[in-house]
């Protein structure tokens, strides 16, 4: 049990995560097509963003990586184990002796596996394309940032999976909820484009949060570890509500059942 | 060969009773189910029978009544009572990408000691399709993988929900001779069908449930001798002939529907002589003449349709 259990359906998780081609479009591929695509949009040339001065790629890379854990961990859950849930699959595994913990256990670690992974290859094509700088001092930010986020955007998920009526209805209701967000939180574009009171709602969620804080790790200016408190504290409070809900209300069963 | 329960019945259900709403799906079922025993509980859908099962699997809570399975409350069950059973639920399903013998190794890895891989895969018949995908298996052959992974934990007791539902006649025929083969192995089978033959052809008790009670149990060849020991006697009306035409002094039961005759009698050797003499003496045949004694079938329609 414990560990071994985890890693034994871990390999289950994983081989179900790659053999499924729009998991893999949309949280492997779709964040590096991304990437590609903002820098070569808006050219690499240094500008001032929210009074940082920074090269465009320096922007973008922690703003992909924010869609890369995001899509890894409360995409790909509240999707996934809502289908596993309509399907019958997890109430069919609560009559064998698996414990939950071990069940939560292998889809949290493919999030986080497929995190690090599109985290690595993020921070990769930054440097060698657009000489992004890889975080080292500030790299107790960066990390920091990572794993909360990591962990409170798996909570938030699986708290969402309690709303999702179906199958069909959980890729609609996760992009209705996080798309307009990735808009409004400077991940897509520099916010300064948007007015205040957009900005303002914004600052009431987590996705804004976790980016500024692997912003403040990326940029060459910070000085210090690169970790922004404030943001993280916001990230890490979301995920323990979130965490509080999906141990409330998730269900095993299907609807109707 | 498994003595674990030493003499208390492996399955123990007094007073079950499990109301959804104002409806009350189960209403006072008592039970016993021996180790080794294979058991059928047989009744028309929505007579309580999933329900009754999910109970017994610890899905589901019961308003009232007392419930052991191996000897523990499955309500209060923990992962080592999970264990030793083994649970094919009426709607199987698994992940579509993991190809069969995956999908059986992974259910194997949550079991203390599991049956071999292989030789569960083989037992349901699809090791030519160990390494296909689940999403490409027909309805029987996923139905046939639900079953191997009921089977993997090497359970103690094995709790079937409508195994063979939407099978060919071929293929509940291999179905059954694998759960045949399970009793064989000592394992206790509490079963739910709706298929007469399939209770009559497996089980060694059979409980027949209408509207959440129970109507008659016990074996299927004494259920049959509890409906009526009469004989049915029944062929075709020869053309020129009518209901009327018919010998007087036929004993038992008459039923004429169009040309089709039917005839539950008590005195069966009387009613035929009486019947062929006739016929001969008229110089017609008796197409499709047939006597045989009542059938598990009988007894349930009679049962099911009286309840």
């Amino acid at each position: 049990m414990g560990m071994g259990l985890v890693w034994h359906q871990y390999r289950y998780d994983r081989r179900t995560f790659w053999r499924d081609p729009a998991s893999v479009f949309f949280t492997v591929a779709l964040p590096l097509i991304f990437l590609f695509l903002f820098v070569s949009i808006f050219g690499n040339q240094t500008t001032t963003v929210q009074g940082r001065q920074l090269k465009v790629s320096t922007y973008y890379v922690p703003g992909i990586i924010t869609l890369s854990v995001i899509s890894a961990t409360f995409f790909n859950l509240a999707i996934s184990v809502t289908i596993s849930r309509e399907q019958g699959l997890l109430k069919r595994l609560r009559s064998t002796p698996l414990p939950p913990s071990v069940l939560f256990g292998g889809r949290i670690l493919n999030s986080t596996v497929v995190t690090l992974l599109m985290v690595v290859a993020v921070v990769g094509i930054g440097r060698l394309l657009y000489g992004v700088a890889v975080p080292t001092a500030t790299l107790p930010g960066a990390l920091l940032a990572l794993v909360v986020g990591a962990g409170a955007f798996c909570a938030l998920g699986l708290a969402l999976t309690a709303v999702i009526p179906s199958e069909g209805a959980a890729p609609a209701i996760t992009n209705a909820i996080i798309l307009p967000l990735y808009f409004i939180s400077g991940v897509f574009l520099p916010d300064e484009v948007l007015p205040a009171p957009v900005r303002q709602v914004a600052d009431l969620f987590p996705v804004k949060h976790l980016f500024q804080s692997l912003l403040t790790a990326f940029d060459p200016n910070v000085g210090g570890a690169g970790v922004a408190v404030g943001h993280i504290a916001v990230v890490a409070a979301w995920g323990v509500a979130g965490l509080l809900v999906a141990m409330r209300t998730f269900r095993w069963t299907p609807r109707g059942d | 060969m498994r003595n674990s329960t030493s003499g208390r019945p492996t399955i123990s259900v007094q007073g079950l009773r499990k109301r959804y709403g104002q409806q009350e799906a189960v209403r006072g079922i008592d039970l016993q189910v021996r180790a080794g025993e294979v058991f059928a509980f047989l009744g028309p859908n929505g007579a309580g029978k999933t329900t009754t099962v999910e109970i017994l699997e610890g899905y589901r809570a019961r308003n009232a009544g007392q419930v052991e399975v191996l000897g523990v409350d499955p309500a209060a069950a923990d992962r080592a009572w999970r264990a030793r059973i083994g649970v094919v639920l009426q709607s199987g399903q698994t992940q579509p990408a993991l190809t069969v013998r995956e999908t059986v190794e992974q259910f194997a890895g949550y079991y203390p000691s599991p049956r071999p891989v292989q030789e569960t895969i083989e037992m349901v018949g699809l090791a030519e399709q160990a390494a296909v995908r689940v999403r490409r298996l027909s309805g029987g052959q996923r139905r046939r993988l639900d079953v191997a992974l009921g089977l993997v934990g090497d359970p103690e007791v094995l709790f079937l929900d409508e195994p063979t539902t939407g099978f060919d006649p071929a293929a509940r025929r291999n179905a059954w001779r694998t759960i045949s083969g399970l009793r064989q192995l000592g394992t206790t089978i509490f079963l739910t069908t709706h298929y007469i033959e399939e209770a009559q052809e497996l089980a060694d008790r059979v409980a027949i449930i209408v509207a959440g009670r129970i109507v008659a149990e016990g074996p299927p060849a004494e259920l049959l001798t509890r409906g009526r020991r009469d004989l049915q006697v029944s062929f075709q009306l020869p053309e020129s002939l009518t209901a009327t035409d018919l010998p007087a002094g036929l004993d038992g039961e008459l039923t004429v529907r169009g040309d089709r005759v039917e005839l539950r009698t008590p005195t069966p050797v009387h009613a035929l002589n009486l019947l062929t003499g006739w016929a001969l003496q008229r110089g017609v045949d008796l197409p499709e003449l047939e006597a045989r004694r009542g059938r598990l079938e009988d007894v349930y329609l009679e049962l099911t349709e009286g309840g």
